[in-house]
């Protein structure tokens, strides 16, 4: 699915004439593209926001492309991606996420395995402008689809099979942000329509509930220079294998949290570093809650 | 869905602190010092405006200190300064211009580098710009 979508982004890109001059001056205000999240799509760093990426504005297209690694006590995620925004009204973006499980699983006889995930994410600016509108509370709103594929390599008999997981999955959300220009505030809350276990890094549903799910993400972000942000996320999530054949509690999954800050030195690019706390990971074989850092580099055209 | 509601009441009631109703005080009028100091990032501004490639096309032909000085009158009343704007108004003076988002972004842009060389505190910027921004929907074409 991956090289097809990647393959799809680069065509569309190459078939726009005059990308580079147009990109090249994007026309929105600096930050206001957001940086890209660990699912691809432009937002904060755990959850999308209603904003597309790049620079590109009304009648402009831009691109981005990025790499985040997480690093938590026991677990290592690495997640690169791109997406293209056309007149700040559509977003297309890919992602593959990797988490390195380390010897976490090795209970499991899973030592050293991989969870690997590709997204394709979708948005559109149904409403609102972000920004400029500084008179009204009216946010910008948007709608946003993320399909999701799983690969667990050797756990897949188990998390297909008894677990009773699907290998992938389609988020749907809806997204409102407003950018509070004289405090310099910005406010974002998203829901997440999923069935997701650990984002999908763990397969979509399971034996004891397979329903989507509504779950907020909040996003708060102060602007303490044009080109300097801070903030904190949360990210509620489902917890569909918490009750699961390998015992209660064996794979329950916890909210996601975050304290980040967002550099932006020029249009093209930035740089998110993060304290998350993502909880549990498969507290069964590995009960400690999963902090660490995160880092996140984003180039834009 | 009850955290989908408390989380919802949360950000209602951050938005409702922090909602940009133009208060009736000269604080931002005194935070940029005054008229004169209004005046002096004016001053500095509309130079940039005419030169700056993105938005020179624009001001071709202006008369830069008369410019100037209408800002200045706009800026100090908006900041709740003792000025009144005698110019005409946003929609007439910039009809048929052909002004797009990435235009009007750009004097943003300039007018922020204009607030830098002046000192302006960035908070009395962000000030300034949430009482300007709206104008957008007068100045752009649509």
């Amino acid at each position: 699915m991956r090289r097809p979508a990647l393959a799809l982004l680069v065509g569309l890109a190459a078939t726009l004439p005059g990308l580079p001059t147009q990109a090249q001056s994007g026309g929105k205000l600096l930050l206001t593209g957001g940086v890209s999240s660990i699912d691809g799509a432009a937002g904060g760093g755990l959850t999308p926001w209603a904003l597309t990426g790049s620079y590109a504005t009304a009648g402009e297209i831009g691109a981005t492309a990025f790499a985040t690694r997480v690093r938590t006590g026991d677990y290592g995620l690495a997640v690169y991606g791109a997406a293209v925004s056309a007149w700040d009204r559509v977003e297309l973006s890919v992602a593959r996420q990797d988490l390195d499980t380390g010897h976490s699983l090795a209970p499991l006889g899973l030592a050293g395995l991989h969870l690997k995930q590709d997204i394709l994410g979708a948005k559109v600016r149904i409403a609102g402008d972000a920004v400029l509108d500084s008179d009204s509370l009216m946010p910008q709103i948007a709608i946003g689809l993320e399909h999701k594929k799983t690969h667990a390599g050797d756990l897949g008999p188990t998390l297909y099979g008894p677990l009773g997981a699907k290998d992938s999955g389609t988020d749907v959300y809806l997204s409102a942000t407003k950018l509070l220009l004289a405090p310099g505030l910005l406010v974002n809350l998203t829901l997440r329509s999923t069935r997701a276990n650990q984002n999908g890094l763990l397969g979509f549903g399971g034996a004891q509930g397979r329903g989507a799910r509504l779950e907020p993400e909040l996003s708060l972000a102060k602007l303490l220079r044009r080109d300097l942000a801070v903030g904190v996320e949360f990210r509620a999530k489902p917890d569909n294998l918490n009750r699961s054949v390998l015992g209660t509690g064996a794979l329950k999954e916890d909210d996601w949290k975050d304290l980040f800050v967002a550099w932006a030195p020029s249009k093209h690019v930035s740089l998110t570093a993060a304290w998350v706390d993502l909880g549990r990971i498969a507290p069964a074989a590995q009960p400690r809650r999963q902090s660490g850092g995160y880092l996140s580099l984003q180039f834009a055209i | 869905m009850p955290r989908v509601a408390i989380l919802a009441c949360l950000l209602l009631a951050i938005a409702a602190a922090a909602a940009q109703t133009p208060p009736a005080d000269d604080g931002l009028y005194l935070a940029w010092g005054g008229k004169a100091g209004i005046r002096a990032v004016m001053d500095d501004f509309v130079p940039r405006l005419a030169t700056d490639p993105r938005t020179a096309p624009f001001f071709k032909g202006a008369d830069l200190e008369h410019l100037s000085a209408q800002l200045t009158e706009q800026l100090c009343q908006q900041a709740g300064g003792p000025c009144v704007y005698s110019g005409k108004s946003m929609k007439v003076v910039h009809e048929d211009l052909g002004i797009h988002r990435r235009d009007f972004n750009a004097l943003v842009e300039i007018l922020q580098q204009s607030m830098d060389a002046k000192g302006i505190p960035f908070g009395a910027q962000n000030g300034m710009l949430a009482r300007l921004a709206p104008m957008h929907r007068d100045i752009e074409d649509r």
